[in-house]
């Protein structure tokens, strides 16, 4: 019985470990291809150790390719939309949790129905609309499908849902206004959400590629994602080149991830969460 | 304290989020509606007198056009085929973690996750190299094993899969976060009752975990489907659509008309399509769902 | 408060990101726009005007001009292959150049004829050409002399037999017809004077017997394993010239510096450059009268400082000096006299190439024609999953479908 018990044991952890290592594969590849000699990557069979550490690529990107301006732009676009979005969805979400108004269920089942609406269907009169506001090639212009999101006023209106209503009335009876109940009560405690749901769109926007790749036609307004596509458009042969630009444009955010990664997880879960 | 709050404050909170919904969402989406019915393309772009309202023209037009079913038969392809391999996967592996016998649980946890947040852009360069037919790691693999070499980004035949592959491992991680979350939902007398009933572990798994992992399963499923519908970036990277239109997606269609070819018109009723489709599965899965619970 | 600090911040950061008016943009398609910079900056020293280049890649340009044409963010001057031209006078993006260069005394008549012609839509010019580009064929010397061929092949019949020896003896492919261009089939095409499109390019002509043996030409290079089938296998082209994987390749100019800096140093003596075999006795058969020119945004606030910048570009010292950074052929006789360029013995096969050229349909649907239909077949014709006929036929159907809005327009009389 002890015997088969450690067999198991031992059968599962390798089967464990090796799905680990074929996910990790592609990383590993990528970044010791990113450091390899130009023409290094592509013989057969396959190296997964440079024969010399090899940093000329990343250089070649940072001097002669603009990645600065490339990662300063994702930087800032990701930014601003978690921003913003925050503000927006967390003070929609306050209004469907807390406050009473007529066809306040209505109005929100008619916010969740449009979850289902794919992005795509919007994008080119979007794209002409925004066009006459002039904000093409706009940091302003990028972040506009973001600003406000049904997933994220549904996540935190169900975390609302659970802050007690007696807080919020003894609060009401201490004369404080709704803004103050908003901003001094409801914001702190739910700083925990606050920060999933920051990942969650920071993350999705500094991934986001087909948007950018719409909105911004100069080449200096580039993002990560859009830059990276587009280098490997004049590129494809380098590949030393484009692993660099890969490694680049992960980075941070796999960083970012193993920084927060109980805030990201338990994002997901509450998402999960029928009503 | 139950009164109505003062149709003033509501408007305060909801404006920001329901204006920018509305002016960025809704008002788009109601002008793509009205733009299906034209012939908007690059000749209304230099002339507005040269736009014309066409009624169901273009709607007539996709259901003639080769390239719109080629694509439509690709999406499915990689939504029914690719998009339950991916569930299974995700369950399998909430399984494997899920067992009392691994260790380091946690480590694990996080590696199997890392794909879900790397972007997608990038992950589908790197692919593309590994998908090499000469040099690719891929195919080093398999040598090993003795297969022969496969071409999977050049045969319309492998184009596909090896799409399937990548997407596979990018989101099994996110779904099996979801799995591990139900299996832990489970009581775990009811395993305990069983064995002392002598249930094998396959009876185990379908009487009580798979009843269990519905409503999860049924989550997961609408929006796994919703996400591989809209199927773009990898193939925009690594196949452009090819070999022979054999990773033309939906929206990469949609895309090139849209974007490339500016046939407005027609590029938003395509967009248009995507979306009925997605409704009407949806709605399905709904129904389906009610029988299995009620 | 903190946050409306902040807030207040990022919307005053917004506005004072947005776009100062003292500069004149120019946007350039890959290795020109990559180089051209070098050339821009003795501009700005002249006329104390500051440029402000960008480089878009050559895979999304397209796409790339018609956006930012779309969203009102074109540059003052561009680079423009001049097969697009006609698309973008269609668009009224362009300005036709006439007065300007009436204005500035511009002198015309030194600028090859063929490529001059191409920039003209209904006699007006709207774009100055900036260089030329016709392709020819680049081959391994070495490996066709270990065959015993010391000429490349000027028929047809010759490249089809020097094809299969290649293939029999090294076990290798021949040559490389990416299946993912056009260029082989349309070239081949022209040299067997297919028309393409025939009504005043409102109707195709692919059915035509013409064109229908070119492609059949083409096909058997796919089918006997002379030429890749797919674009997986090359993917880096310079890679596989040096290993032999393929022993010709039909390309432009551009690759000459390419080839000569990414290609090893002991296979440099053994690669040539040679004018395309025909499909007759008449060699060199036809290539294509490519190229790009430089054009003026008709939004543009500065067009009369936009065409000094074309003009500077055009000049011929400047041309000389921008085949030197990328060997772009300038497309001013008096820039090929005045110059060591007749010298250079990769160079020889394109003068002689640039004699014999031939445009393709001046229309604004022939790019889509090309990258959506015409690519898609020569694929399928490549996998063998029509025949050529079909694919003819089906080519001939699909584009008649593009050309539906044309007809109409041009029997209305909205269009020419």
């Amino acid at each position: 019985m002890k015997r088969k018990f450690i067999i198991k044991s031992v059968l599962l952890n390798l089967v464990a470990i090796s799905i680990g290592v074929l996910t990790l594969v592609p990383f590993v590849w990528m970044i010791s291809a990113s450091l390899m000699k130009t023409g290094e990557s592509a013989k057969f069979p396959p190296r997964f150790i440079p024969s010399e550490i090899d940093f000329s690529h990343y250089v070649f990107l940072f001097q002669n390719l603009d990645m600065a301006r490339y990662f300063l732009n994702s930087l800032i676009v990701s930014i601003l939309i978690t921003f913003i979005s925050l503000l927006f969805n967390s003070m929609a979400a306050y209004a469907f949790a807390k406050l009473k108004f007529g066809l306040k269920d209505n109005l929100f089942k008619f916010l969740l129905s449009l979850m289902i609406v794919p992005g795509q269907v919007t994008m080119l009169p979007l794209f002409l609309m925004l066009k006459e506001f002039g904000l093409i090639n706009t940091y302003l212009g990028i972040s506009i499908p973001g600003m406000a999101s049904v997933f994220g006023i549904f996540l935190l209106r169900q975390f609302m849902l659970s802050i007690p209503d007696s807080l919020i009335d003894a609060a009401r009876i201490d004369g404080a206004s709704d803004f103050k109940i908003f901003f001094r009560i409801i914001i702190p405690l739910s700083r925990s959400i606050l920060i999933t749901l920051a990942i969650f769109t920071f993350i999705g926007a500094w991934n986001d590629f087909l948007w950018p790749l719409i909105i911004m036609t100069d080449s200096y307004m580039y993002t990560l994602p859009v830059a990276l596509a587009s280098l490997m458009g004049e590129h494809t042969q380098d590949i030393e080149l484009m692993m660099a630009g890969s490694v680049i444009t992960i980075t941070p955010i796999v960083i970012l991830f193993a920084l927060v990664q109980k805030y990201y997880i338990s994002g997901i879960l509450i998402g999960s969460l029928k009503e | 304290m139950k009164e109505k709050t003062s149709i003033g404050i509501v408007l305060i909170f909801l404006s920001p989020a329901l204006s920018a919904i509305f002016l960025f969402f809704i008002l788009p989406l109601l002008s793509a509606l009205f733009i299906s019915f034209t012939d908007f393309d690059i000749y209304t772009l230099g002339d507005f007198r040269r736009l014309k309202f066409v009624g169901l023209e273009n709607y007539i037009k996709i259901f003639e056009d080769d390239l719109f079913y080629k694509a439509l038969y690709n999406t499915f392809y990689f939504v029914f085929i690719g998009g339950p391999l991916s569930i299974i996967t995700s369950l399998l592996a909430a399984l494997l973690l899920n067992s009392k016998f691994i260790k380091l649980k946690k480590f694990f946890r996080t590696v199997y996750f890392l794909p879900v947040v790397t972007t997608i852009v990038a992950v589908a360069i790197v692919w593309r190299y590994l998908y090499h037919p000469r040099f690719g790691v891929f195919n080093y693999i398999l040598s090993l094993f003795g297969i022969n070499a496969i071409d999977w980004l050049g045969d319309p035949k492998y184009a596909m899969p090896a799409i399937i592959l990548l997407a596979i491992w990018k989101n099994f991680g996110y779904n099996m976060i979801l799995f591990i979350a139900g299996l832990q939902n489970i009581p775990t007398e009811l395993y305990e009752a069983a064995e002392l009933d002598g249930a094998s572990n396959w009876q185990k798994f379908k009487e009580i975990t798979l009843p269990f992992l519905a409503p999860t399963t049924f989550f997961i499923s609408i929006i796994t489907m919703i996400g591989y519908f809209q199927l773009f970036a990898e193939p925009y990277v690594m196949t452009q659509g090819g070999p022979l239109n054999s990773t033309l997606s939906m929206v990469l269609y949609m895309y090139q008309e849209g974007f490339r070819w500016w046939n407005i018109g027609y590029s938003v009723s395509i967009a248009f399509i995507l979306f009925i489709i997605i409704l009407i599965i949806t709605l399905i899965q709904f129904r389906y769902e009610k029988k299995i619970h009620y | 408060m903190k946050r409306e600090l902040i807030i207040i911040f990022l919307v005053s950061f917004f506005i004072s990101c947005s776009k100062k008016d003292d500069t004149l943009t120019f946007w350039a398609m890959g290795v020109e726009g990559e180089n051209v910079i070098k050339l821009t900056t003795e501009f700005e020293r002249q006329y104390k005007i500051k440029v402000k280049v960008q480089q878009i890649p050559w895979s999304a340009a397209h796409e790339k001009l018609i956006t930012a044409f779309v969203s009102n963010t074109l540059p003052d001057v561009f680079q423009l292959g001049n097969t697009w031209i006609p698309e973008f006078v269609a668009l009224n993006a362009i300005i036709s150049l006439d007065s300007l260069c009436e204005k500035n005394n511009f002198d015309l008549n030194d600028f090859f004829d063929g490529i001059l012609e191409s920039n003209k839509i209904d006699g007006n010019l709207y774009g100055i050409p900036w260089y030329v580009d016709t392709r020819v064929l680049f081959y391994r010397k070495d490996i066709m002399e270990k065959l015993g061929r010391k000429n490349p092949p000027k028929t047809w019949e010759e490249l089809y037999q020097l094809s299969k020896l290649i293939h029999e003896k090294t076990n290798q492919y021949a040559i490389y017809f990416p299946t993912n261009e056009w260029v082989p089939l349309i070239v081949l095409a022209l040299q067997n004077k297919a028309q393409l499109l025939s009504d005043n390019f409102t109707e195709p002509a692919f059915t035509c017997s013409n064109f229908v043996q070119a492609f059949n030409f083409l096909a058997r290079f796919y089918h006997e394993n002379l030429s890749p089938s797919n674009i997986t296998e090359v993917t880096n082209i310079y890679q596989a010239f040096e290993e032999g994987y393929i022993t010709m390749y039909i390309t432009g100019p551009w690759n000459i510096s390419e080839f000569k800096k990414r290609i090893k140093r002991e296979i440099q003596n053994s690669w040539m450059t040679a004018p395309l075999p025909s499909p007759d006795s008449s060699y060199p058969g036809v290539s294509l009268a490519g190229g790009a020119s430089l054009v003026i945004n008709s939004k543009s606030r500065k067009k009369d400082l936009a065409f000094k910048l074309v003009e500077f570009l055009s000049r011929p010292e400047i041309q000389i000096k921008f085949y030197n950074l990328i060997s772009a052929l300038p497309s001013r006789r008096s820039a090929w006299i005045n110059s060591n360029l007749v010298n250079d013995k990769y160079l020889q096969p394109f003068r002689i190439q640039l004699e014999k050229t031939q445009a393709m349909p001046k229309i604004a649907e022939w790019e889509n024609i090309m990258i959506s239909r015409i690519q898609k077949y020569v694929e399928e014709v490549a996998m063998k999953k029509v025949t050529v006929l079909e694919a003819c036929d089906n080519l001939n159907n699909e584009t008649r479908k593009l050309l539906r809005k044309r007809k109409e327009l041009v029997s209305q009389g909205l269009l020419k």
